[in-house]
């Protein structure tokens, strides 16, 4: 196939593609991104992205309560985000190349805004979806108990993990988890979450 | 047996696990990713100490940070405390907050409700 070419010498393909690259910049400039991230989630990537954060909300002078809980809800989504990474076949990415998440954190008014998304089998999403509408349907005091309940169960996975890192980000932010399943085929889902961490 | 001594990292806690004092220290952020591999050897420690532990052990917690995988892996080892306890050793656990950290404080009183074992909060000063 030719190239077209534009007055300036360079491939239209070229130009779309810093058009398109800008257009990403604006849209994550005027969202107030202050990281992202699309890819393998690692340990090592995991520790970056906290170095980085907790360096800028120092730079930003953030309150120490809102520093803390802003952290700890970081570590459980990226850790939701490399455990659940591993259960999931990498053919199973649209291109087909990797077994990519995407990650997100951005100012909001009062605080902060965390998105995550990643594929998962579409066989554990009803039973997810029920969990995460539980948790969604508890106040205060009934988070604490079923906290408690799940803390003190014998159940938990070989790293440790036990379904507690859900039930804490709902504690911690005294918000509700905002998630949506977009159903790809009848093997896997994209399983996105939404959480605002504010000052209180 | 040896006492343990490890130094944190950013993700571990730095480990005094005094077999001699009786002193046993996690201090630190505690977010690995494979909590139970950390954890492990602490909880079979505890559980060696356990058989000839000191007249007073005294355990303090003094975490900035921790995972919900860490969580079930510290009520391992309040477990082995709370059995020592209920064998009539004497036990006591020291939870440290940061002044205003409410989370920390609320964290501490969960464990102190489900553990049977004295637990004291003490509030650090910024």
């Amino acid at each position: 196939m030719t190239n077209r070419f534009t007055s300036t010498g360079v491939t239209v393909a070229e130009k779309e593609s810093t058009m398109n690259i800008y257009d990403l910049y604006h849209r994550m400039e005027s969202n107030k991104v202050v990281l992202s991230f699309k890819g393998d989630v690692t340990s090592q990537l995991m520790s970056s992205i906290l170095q980085i954060i907790e360096q800028r909300m120092d730079d930003l002078n953030e309150a120490p309560r809102l520093r803390k809980k802003v952290y700890n809800v970081l570590v459980e989504c990226l850790q939701n985000l490399y455990h659940h990474i591993d259960e999931v076949p990498s053919e199973t990415a649209k291109n087909g190349t990797d077994r990519s998440a995407i990650f997100m954190i951005s100012l909001n008014p009062k605080g902060y805004s965390i998105t995550t998304g990643n594929y998962i089998l579409a066989s554990r999403k009803s039973d997810f979806e029920n969990k995460l509408e539980r948790i969604n349907s508890m106040d205060r005091e009934e988070l604490k108990r079923l906290y408690k309940e799940v803390l003190n169960s014998e159940e938990r996975s070989d790293k440790g993990g036990g379904g507690l890192g859900m039930i804490d980000i709902a504690r911690k932010t005294g918000n509700k988890l905002n998630y949506d399943f977009a159903p790809l085929n009848d093997e896997y889902a994209f399983f996105s979450l939404n959480i605002n961490v504010e000052e209180q | 047996m040896d006492s343990i001594f490890i130094e944190g990292t950013p993700k571990t806690p730095n480990v005094r696990f005094d077999n001699e004092k009786g002193a046993l220290l996690l201090k630190g952020r505690s977010i690995p990713e494979n909590s139970i591999e950390f954890y492990k050897p602490l909880v079979d420690w505890l559980e060696a100490y356990s058989n000839s532990p000191q007249p007073k052990t005294v355990c303090e917690i003094q975490l900035e940070y921790f995972n919900t995988s860490s969580s079930k892996c510290l009520l391992d080892l309040f477990k082995k405390m709370e059995n020592m306890n209920k064998d009539g050793n004497e036990i006591v656990i020291n939870w440290y907050y940061e002044e205003d950290d409410e989370d920390m404080l609320e964290a501490g009183e969960d464990y102190q409700s489900i553990i049977n074992v004295p637990f004291k909060m003490i509030e650090l000063q910024e």
